[in-house]
């Protein structure tokens, strides 16, 4: 293949990670306090539709993005309440959000913009639009690094840039800082949390925000950078591919970031391979596609390694004996 | 050499040890404590002397970790009074209490299995945002407190990589840290091999002599002797007697702690032993961490013979019991029923050891041996449900069921005379009844029966009693475990005593003394030392 | 802080669902509302959607059909404390075997296939919940994740299969061949003509002989016993010698046999062919049904109607009021499951309270 393709596919890699990337590290930090999340993908839908009707009616994809950021943070904090403080059963409440988001967002949209819940196609202005970085011009012509810098790196909307960005910095959270000390350890052993006098409660609300906020990244990702306006479930189960990408990277940032790469790069290459033959069969793209979940199912499983998550999630936490 | 019995519900006497109130670091006042109907800590008053290691003693459920837990913030008491170097201190949370200076050392570890010792020392006693500053400060500090107090770790070691024993120094390391002066100990050796518990007693020592006071809950009567200078002993959620260490002996102590119950002679003939029906040997059990908790242990029991297996809870019995009767796995050793042994590994061991003729009552009847949710009737059949009796094939007959079941409530004078109640609505007495109606009415040859009458009122202790006894005498092999000394005399034709896995001793329940089994219980009788 | 005693058993299963629902009810309402649309008016186009004459009744029974076996699948899981959230994927991939009965059996009259796409539909989904009930019990991965996982894998397939392998050449729409006339399944307008031309089938027959054996199954078998045991105190099931793995595979087994009921309504008895994505998350509303009908057979018919009727009266809604669509319908489903499955702790405290009538008296016994 000519570097044009490789260049591209890459390319094309970078930009459907993104959303899984940040679903990613949003589900990291309720999961690592021990909050179970399989409502990554409704946050994110109702995050999507809330960003694109904002921008759309206001013109403004900064009001856009903000108005995502707090849909996706109501949200979990919804949810937040259900599994935290009434102690409900996170995996229900989280379904409830999914069912949520796709009615809700449905329904609104239809009323509101009358396309069949389709927000209204956005406007300049109104979206993400790709950044150049500083010598993208300068640096095109030179071989081999010159092409990789100002395609591949350069020209990304921002939210790419806040993805990768997060990497490093969820990284420094969990591991340098005293909140993610404290966050870890709610979700392995919340007893000894709070025998160590911190509110177990308020760690894990602090969590499930932070969730919501990445989540309402991620959704604004698909309606005002990468898309141009909001469709009827457009997140499309990226929600539960980030899951399967948390479970394989086995609740770590920077193996996190390897693993959207992979399921991104999947995904590019079965977009690339559509209708292709190689000697004369079909590519069957399907088998690319469910390869992200066939694969952390064999992971769960222990077949390859063995993905133990937080020792506490799942569970409300609960000081009566 | 009986001294100072005293028998439940009677006032409990503080002994006034002759302490100023500015030598105290701890004093209680009147706690009490609930917990919904269980009356955990019933009027507790406590006098901790400052740079001592004072014990508490006191069966399981006696309410000690309760009473600690108190003092340590973790639950707040209903009643009472907590001094702290003689200030009256609200204790509302675990960290107050680590600013008075009272830190704990709980008997389940509170430590995060996947972080180094390191991040388990500063976590919650973190100087500022950024992690790297308190890391620093915390690796300085382990190794001052290493050489002062002889407590070496690797600090970056992962807490599930090291060592039972070292992770109990670093919950110790972890009050030190943030600048304990009182520690408490809840059931410190319960997991320690006994080189570990021999090293703890140094570390308790050597932080005595730098001035520290310390708190050592247990119920093993060697580790008070060894290492404490005032020792209280709790039974029932009631404080019965404080005394100085120096002048009591294991054997006093011994019955203050499991106290003589209202006397419940039980009328029984001699036994006729048959042949040997159960027969154990070489077992090795172990539990649910790992910890290897029955230690090759051999025995039997023959038709027609109780035996009974003595020892202070704790020591092995509840792994041996679910492990003969199938519902844990063994390591090692064989289980023989009539001389063919038993084949009990899988989740459905307990199913073929019923089929081929072993019941079982368990010690925890709420936990195991029923469904506390389900209706009288359904329990009345846990665990026989594909018997004949209750239809044929795939369905369940429950007209058959409950009338089996009625009759059994009639037998067993089991109230309320409903099946079709929820089982969590009958008392303890009577949930227990349904337990031996079932197991009992099935004629299996060999019976296991755990704490037969724990949380069960007087009236139905002696039907209880005379339902093992008749058992008995129509022939059936019963092994009794029971932490009630008292149950164990009365009921049994031969006694074996259980310390630390092992068979410890034999004893013939109509000459041997309280006193004799105490010894071999608290593991320093002479049969003990071999 | 003394117990509170539990609730009675009508309130528990009655009158707890009735608040939650409502509460359901009024949020859609205010949302409706706030849109500056009549809530009433949505209600009742609703309920003359779904019940205005037998046509409307025949598409609401219909939808009811899938309803009742996606909460029949959710509680039979629930009973032995499982959570099957794969419902859509079991129901998914069962219509390969439905169609492949149906297609080979085509020339033979319909109810000699109809018990054999039945039995293909149930080996099929049953095999979509066996493998991560295996994986629980013996690989010890959770239910939960490996069936959301294996959704998206027989997603992943059906197109695949339908697009590859089984969409006859010439036709241009992702489909398997129709099957012939004379093999299929007569709906019960023929029969019934008050129904007209709806939807509704014999299928929905199999749906409440499948109700009448979930309520034998769970309350008059031996393995019932074992399975609602598990569900209660999986340490009393090891005590009394059930083989928790066991019992783990077979209900897994059962439950997506059940969910592949669904396949048999839509395959055989509707749609003739198959298509893509017709579970249309039926697995998902069966979560709700079988939270609202508190996991029993009856309750699960009754919201499984409800449900159906929800349903089929939203697609009328859009018709009747324009500008509120069918979504409105998912709106509440998912309040439902908010309210019924995740924030009981809602209401549950404040009912026992009030049931308590004040502090309540310590339980007797010890």
């Amino acid at each position: 293949m000519d570097m044009v393709v490789i260049l591209s596919t890459l390319d094309a890699t970078i930009r459907l990670s993104t959303p899984l990337l940040l679903a990613c590290l949003a589900g990291m930090y309720s999961e690592r306090a021990g909050v179970f999340d399989i409502g990554l993908e409704g946050k994110m839908l109702m995050a999507a539709f809330a960003a694109a009707a904002t921008a759309s009616v206001t013109g403004s994809v900064w009001a856009g993005l903000a108005a995502g950021l707090g849909i996706s943070l109501m949200t979990a904090l919804l949810q937040g309440a259900a599994a935290i403080t009434l102690k409900g059963n996170q995996l229900i409440a989280g379904t409830a959000i999914n069912m949520l988001a796709v009615g809700l967002t449905t329904f609104l949209g239809i009323q509101w913009f009358a396309q069949g819940g389709r927000t209204p196609q956005l406007k300049e202005g109104e979206r993400f639009t790709e950044v150049k970085l500083p010598f993208a011009d300068e640096l095109a012509n030179v071989p081999v690094v010159g092409p990789i810098y100002s395609d591949l790196i350069s020209g990304h909307n921002i939210l790419v840039y806040i993805a990768f960005l997060a990497v490093p910095v969820t990284w420094f959270v969990l591991f340098r800082t005293r909140f993610g000390l404290r966050l870890r350890a709610v979700g392995e052993n919340p007893k000894a949390v709070d025998t160590a006098g911190i509110s177990v409660i308020a760690m894990r609300y602090q969590a499930v925000l932070i969730t919501g906020l990445l989540c309402g990244f991620a959704g604004a990702f698909f309606s005002i950078a990468q898309g141009s306006g909001f469709g009827n479930n457009m997140t499309a189960g990226k929600g539960f591919i980030a899951l399967a990408a948390l479970i394989f990277a086995k609740w770590k940032p920077v193996p996190a970031m390897f693993t959207c790469l992979l399921f991104g790069f999947l995904d590019a290459l079965q977009i690339r391979l559509q209708g292709v033959e190689v000697g004369g069969v079909q590519v069957p793209v399907q088998a690319i596609q469910a390869l992200p979940y066939v694969l952390t199912v064999i992971l769960l499983a222990g077949f390859i390694g063995k993905a133990v998550g937080p020792k506490a999630g799942g569970v409300a936490y609960s000081k009566e004996r | 050499m009986v001294s100072a019995v005293v028998s439940t519900g009677e006032a409990q006497a503080q002994r006034p040890l002759g302490a100023a109130a500015s030598d105290l670091a701890i004093e209680l006042v009147k706690i009490n404590k609930r917990f919904g109907p269980v009356h955990a800590n019933k009027d507790i008053d406590l006098k901790v002397r400052r740079g001592t290691v004072h014990g508490i003693v006191g069966e399981n459920g006696a309410g000690k970790s309760t009473l600690m837990s108190i003092l340590y913030g973790f639950y707040t008491a209903d009643s009472g009074e907590i001094r702290v170097n003689g200030r009256a201190e609200a204790i509302t949370d675990s960290r107050y209490a680590l600013k008075l200076g009272i830190g704990m050392v709980h008997q389940h570890f509170m430590l995060v299995d996947n972080f180094s010792i390191l991040e388990n020392v500063v976590l919650g006693a973190e100087d500022s945002a950024l992690l790297g500053k308190s890391l620093t400060r915390a690796r300085a500090e382990l190794t001052r407190l290493a050489r002062e107090y002889r407590l070496e770790v690797d600090p970056d070691a992962i807490i599930e990589d090291v060592s039972v024993g070292t992770q109990q120094r670093v919950e110790i390391l972890k009050a030190l840290y943030r600048g304990a002066d009182v520690l408490i100990l809840d059931e410190p050796t319960g997991v320690l091999t006994p080189a570990e518990a021999d090293d703890l007693f140094r570390v308790l020592n050597v932080l005595r002599d730098q001035g520290k006071t310390i708190i050592l809950i247990t119920h093993k009567l060697r580790e008070i002797m060894a290492v404490t200078d005032y020792v209280s002993v709790m039974r029932q959620g009631q404080m019965v007697e404080t005394l100085k260490t120096s002048e009591t002996s294991p054997e006093q102590l011994a019955e203050l702690m499991v106290g003589r119950r209202v006397l419940l002679r039980v009328d029984k003939g001699a036994a006729h032993p048959g042949d040997t029906f159960l027969s154990v040997e070489d077992l090795v059990v172990k539990d649910d961490l790992g910890v290897t908790r029955v230690k090759g242990v051999s025995f039997s029991v023959r038709a027609g013979e109780i035996v009974g297996i003595a020892g202070v809870a704790g020591n092995g019995q509840s792994e041996l019991l679910e492990s003969v009767s199938g519902m844990r796995d063994q390591s090692a050793g064989t289980v023989k029923l009539k001389g063919v042994p038993l084949s009990l590994e899988g989740d459905d061991g307990a199913h073929r050891a019923r089929k081929a003729g072993l019941a079982h009552v368990p010690e925890d009847r709420q936990r195991m041996g029923l469904i506390t949710s389900f209706e009288e009737w359904e329990n009345a059949m846990l665990g026989y449900e594909d018997d004949k009796a209750y239809g044929k094939g795939l369905l369940l007959d429950i007209n058959a069921a409950r009338a089996e079941a009625r009759e059994r409530i009639a037998k067993f004078d089991i109230r309320p005379t409903n099946e079709r109640l929820k089982t969590a609505n009958f008392s303890g007495g009577n949930q227990q009844k349904i337990v031996l109606a079932r197991e009992m009415e099935r004629n299996p040859d060999v019976l296991i029966v755990g704490q037969p009458t724990r949380g069960v009122d007087i009236g139905a202790i002696e039907f209880i009693h005379n339902q093992i006894i008749k058992m008995r005498d129509a022939g059936k092999a019963i092994l009794l475990v029971s932490v009630e000394l008292d149950e164990i005399r009365s009921l049994s034709d031969r006694i074996l005593v259980m310390f630390d896995g092992q068979i410890v001793g034999e004893a013939d329940p109509a000459t041997a003394t309280e006193q004799e089994l105490g010894l071999m219980m608290a593991g320093i009788g002479k049969e003990a030392g071999k | 802080m003394s117990a509170l005693k539990p609730l009675p058993r009508w309130a528990d299963i009655i009158l707890l669902p009735l608040i939650n629902l409502t509460l359901a009810f009024i949020v859609a309402g205010l949302v409706v509302f706030a849109i500056g649309q009549n809530p009433l008016a949505a209600l009742d186009a609703i309920i003359t959607g779904a019940f205005g004459s037998g046509y409307n009744i025949g598409y609401t029974l219909y939808y009811s059909t899938n309803f009742i076996f996606t909460g029949l699948a959710v509680a039979v899981a629930a009973h032995a404390g499982l959570f099957n959230i794969g419902g859509n994927g079991q129901a998914y991939i069962a219509g390969l075997g439905v169609i492949l009965v149906a297609l080979a059996m085509q020339s033979l009259p319909w109810w000699l296939t109809f018990p054999v796409a039945i039995l293909a539909g149930a080996a099929v989904g049953g095999f979509w919940g066996f493998v991560p009930g295996y994986l629980q019990a013996k690989r010890g991965s959770h239910v939960v994740i490996t069936t959301i996982m294996f959704n998206f894998i027989a997603s992943a397939i059906m197109i695949y299969v339908v697009v590859n392998l089984l969409k006859p050449p010439g036709i241009l729409a992702p489909e398997s061949a129709s099957i012939a006339v004379e093999g299929r399944m007569p709906k019960l307008g023929t029969f019934i003509p008050w129904f007209k031309n709806t939807d509704v089938n014999f299928t929905l027959i199999l749906a409440l002989i499948c109700l009448v054996g979930a309520y034998f199954l769970i309350w008059h078998t031996r393995f019932g016993f074992a399975m609602r045991a598990l569900g209660q105190n999986p340490t009393a099931t090891r005590y009394a010698g059930m083989s928790n793995s066991r019992i783990t595979m077979i209900v897994m087994t059962m439950s997506g046999a059940l969910a592949g009921m669904v396949a048999v309504n839509q395959v055989f008895g509707v749609q003739y062919r198959l298509v893509l994505d017709y579970v249309a998350d039926a697995g998902f509303v069966g979560i709700a049904v079988a939270l609202m009908g508190r996991n029993h057979p009856l309750g699960i018919l009754l919201a499984a109607l409800l449900f159906g009727a929800l349903y089929q009266g939203g697609n009328e809604l859009q018709y009747v009021i324009p500008g509120l669509s069918k979504e409105m319908v998912v709106v509440i489903q998912a309040l439902v499951i908010l309210f019924t499955g995740a924030m009981e702790g809602l209401f549950r405290p404040a009912l026992q309270r009030l049931f308590s009538g004040g502090p309540a008296a310590a339980r007797s016994g010890g």
